[in-house]
């Protein structure tokens, strides 16, 4: 413990020494205008083009349906929502690791970002957090009045203080690492479809 | 007592420039279309270059006021829970997260890129003392499958062909050297490392940014891999650089609207992922890495090159970079950043990097937070002729330059005496290898008959205006 505060000490002694003359002052961020069109579509053209497919589902019978439907060879649909019951729940798990062989992982978003396609997720969302990245693939309830326009009102929202872990996940896990060439399902989920549904 | 050459950056681009004519114009094609996306995408932000004013300035504010943001992102993080460690240089730093393994007695690491973590040389020294390290971003794996660091800070194995990739991984990881497609290739990746995720002790990853206000870092990927690394082994170890420190939340606002628009020409990566101390059940360390920049922080001409964020955007258009490759640079960070950043960490060493570069001003036209790239790159070379680090023929041009042009007398004869010269110099001395390397792949345009100042002089008195120079 000696070292540590002996290496913190002189780190910050170092900086106070080296600091340049001219302080800046910090700016202040204005509010931006956001674009006319509705949110929703906005929303909706971003996440296809990251990837991700969006769907309109009346309620939480027909989510569970399409769920099905989408995935119907899935043999384990580890569900952290209500609407959806899979076939194992997110509060049951004790260590991420039993999460290896989930095919479809169901989940809610707080609210949408538009200018990206994103949504918000955070621990409490998830319940186990490597749901969102051991499943091969996502399913993402998100209430279509809960949509941002753009990242500056998207931190207005988002409560950091209260999360130890919070994601802004813009469509399924992505590389263009081999010659520039997209492809998705790097190491997370291949696919991410959204579901329309409004909270209960 | 002899002292390393420096790297040979030159030489070095020229073997990637020559190995073939696929991998040269592919690399330089595939970076200008990641150029281009990023015009796009900042084209249709409105605000854009409002938001590159502020991502400056709060970089700028951050950084002169760094001890109180460093001291105040402690207090909160440690407040969630993380522990907080300080390392001055990158020994430091190695053996800090070395003692965190060993104590757990963690033999296998997952980690996600950190371009601080290559600096410390991390992997390597890890590898020494018996841990497993895997690197979980593809990129990078195929640069560590492959014994090379990475060529590019977001695209790390963008110098390879698929065809490279389909060998290597048929070397190594054992899929069919002739199945060459990226779709196949990433998924032959995705299973060989799945298996190594599960097994891991611990997950480390490296930061974009860190928030004083909350004590959060900010890790953006696009695989997912960080946050893998975060969530399924109970330990996760993150480094940060200390110039990575902003103050508020609402500020990432404005930076994450900049970094991947900037880099690869999309509105965010696929992950953005807030880490406020440890998740549930898991355990925390922050390794906040000096190595160097509280010294920058002390260099009028250079601290700001501390505001860079990482986009990779500046490499994306640099001409040298495109056609010379990434890893022609010998050094952790290439591209235009790379020729600001290296010669900090060693000055002889890099003293090369400063000319590999046509000081055309693209870097800083498209640096996010407005560093002055192409500037700094002009003071490094400064500060490589005052240390003497200069080649002879690199010495010999500038002596003779300097002199003639600040000899008009001499400047004119030799104008007139060198177009006729020129003509018949022997091409072997026009593109001597080592007097002008510059003279290769290019030939000297067509000089005028007349000088400018031939066709000035004349042209001033055919309009009778006489008040010129005689």
């Amino acid at each position: 413990m000696e070292t540590r505060t002996l290496s913190r000490d002189s780190i910050l002694a170092a900086i106070r020494q080296n600091l340049p003359q001219q302080r800046v002052d910090r700016p202040r961020i204005p509010a931006f205008p956001s674009p006319d069109r509705p949110l929703r579509s906005r929303f909706e053209e971003r996440l296809t083009k990251a990837g991700a497919t969006a769907h309109t589902v009346g309620s939480p019978a027909e989510a569970a349906a399409t769920v099905t439907a989408l995935y119907p060879s899935a043999k384990v649909v580890c569900s952290a929502v209500p609407e959806v019951t899979g076939t194992r729940r997110a509060e049951d798990i004790h260590d991420p690791h039993e999460l290896a062989d989930v095919d479809v992982g169901v989940m809610r978003a707080q609210f949408g970002v538009a200018e990206s396609g994103a949504v918000w997720l955070t621990q409490e969302d998830l319940i186990v957090n490597a749901l969102a990245f051991l499943s091969q693939h996502l399913i993402v309830l998100l209430d279509p009045h809960e949509i941002v326009s753009d990242m500056h009102e998207a931190y207005r929202r988002v409560r950091l203080g209260d999360t130890a872990y919070g994601c802004f996940v813009m469509g399924p896990s992505a590389t263009a690492d081999i010659e520039a060439t997209l492809v998705h399902g790097a190491q997370g989920p291949r696919s991410l479809h959204v579901f329309f549904l409004p909270r209960p | 007592m002899s002292r390393k050459q420096p790297i040979d950056v030159a030489a070095r681009a020229e073997v990637f420039i020559r190995q073939d004519h696929i991998h040269e114009p592919m690399h330089d094609g595939f970076l200008w279309a990641a150029r281009q996306r990023r015009d796009a995408e900042a084209a249709a932000v409105p605000e854009w270059e409002e938001l590159r004013e502020l991502g400056s300035q709060i970089k700028e504010h951050a950084l002169t006021h760094l001890d109180e943001y460093l001291t105040q992102f402690e207090a909160n993080a440690t407040k969630r829970g993380a522990q907080v460690h300080w390392a001055r240089d990158a020994a430091e730093h190695n053996e800090i997260v070395y003692a965190i393994l060993q104590d757990r007695g963690v033999t296998a690491l997952i980690k996600s890129k950190s371009m601080l973590q290559e600096e410390c040389g991390m992997p390597a020294f890890l590898e020494r003392r018996g841990i497993k390290v895997t690197e979980s971003d593809l990129g990078e794996r195929i640069q560590q499958l492959d014994g090379q660091p990475p060529s590019h800070i977001v695209f790390p194995a963008i110098h390879k062909t698929r065809k490279d990739v389909a060998q290597l991984f048929a070397r190594t990881i054992g899929t069919d050297p002739h199945n060459d497609d990226p779709h196949v290739l990433t998924e032959a990746m995705r299973n060989n490392a799945r298996p190594r995720f599960l097994a891991a002790g611990a997950g480390m990853t490296g930061a974009n940014f860190a928030v004083a206000e909350t004590g959060t870092f900010v890790v953006c990927t696009n695989e997912g891999n960080a946050d893998i690394g975060a969530s399924v082994p109970p330990l996760h170890i993150a480094s940060i650089g200390i110039e990575k420190i902003i103050p508020r939340v609402e500020d990432l606002g404005v930076f994450l609207r900049l970094l991947a628009r900037s880099g690869a020409g999309s509105p965010l990566t696929q992950y953005s992922s807030h880490f406020t101390g440890p998740r549930k059940g898991g355990e925390l360390h922050i390794v906040l890495v000096d190595n160097g920049r509280s010294q920058r922080l002390g260099m009028a001409d250079f601290w700001h090159s501390l505001k860079c964020i990482r986009c990779g955007a500046c490499m994306n258009t640099c001409p040298a970079y495109r056609r010379g490759g990434g890893l022609a640079y010998g050094a952790t960070y290439s591209g235009p950043i790379g020729v600001i950043l290296d010669p900090t960490f060693d000055d002889y060493k890099y003293s090369e990097l400063p000319f590999h570069s046509t000081l055309c001003g693209s870097c800083s036209a498209v640096c996010p937070v407005k560093i002055d790239i192409s500037d700094q790159i002009y003071k490094w070379r400064r500060v490589m002729a005052n240390k003497g680090y200069l080649s002879l023929a690199k010495r010999l041009s500038f002596a003779i330059a300097g002199h003639v042009f600040t000899h008009p007398e001499e400047y004119q004869a030799l104008q007139k005496a060198a177009a006729p010269a020129l003509d018949h110099a022997p091409r072997f001395l026009l593109y001597n290898r080592t007097l002008n390397p510059w003279g290769r792949e290019r030939e000297i345009p067509q000089l005028a008959k007349q000088t400018f100042r031939e066709w000035y002089l004349a042209h001033r008195r055919a309009h009778g205006n006489q008040n010129t120079e005689s």
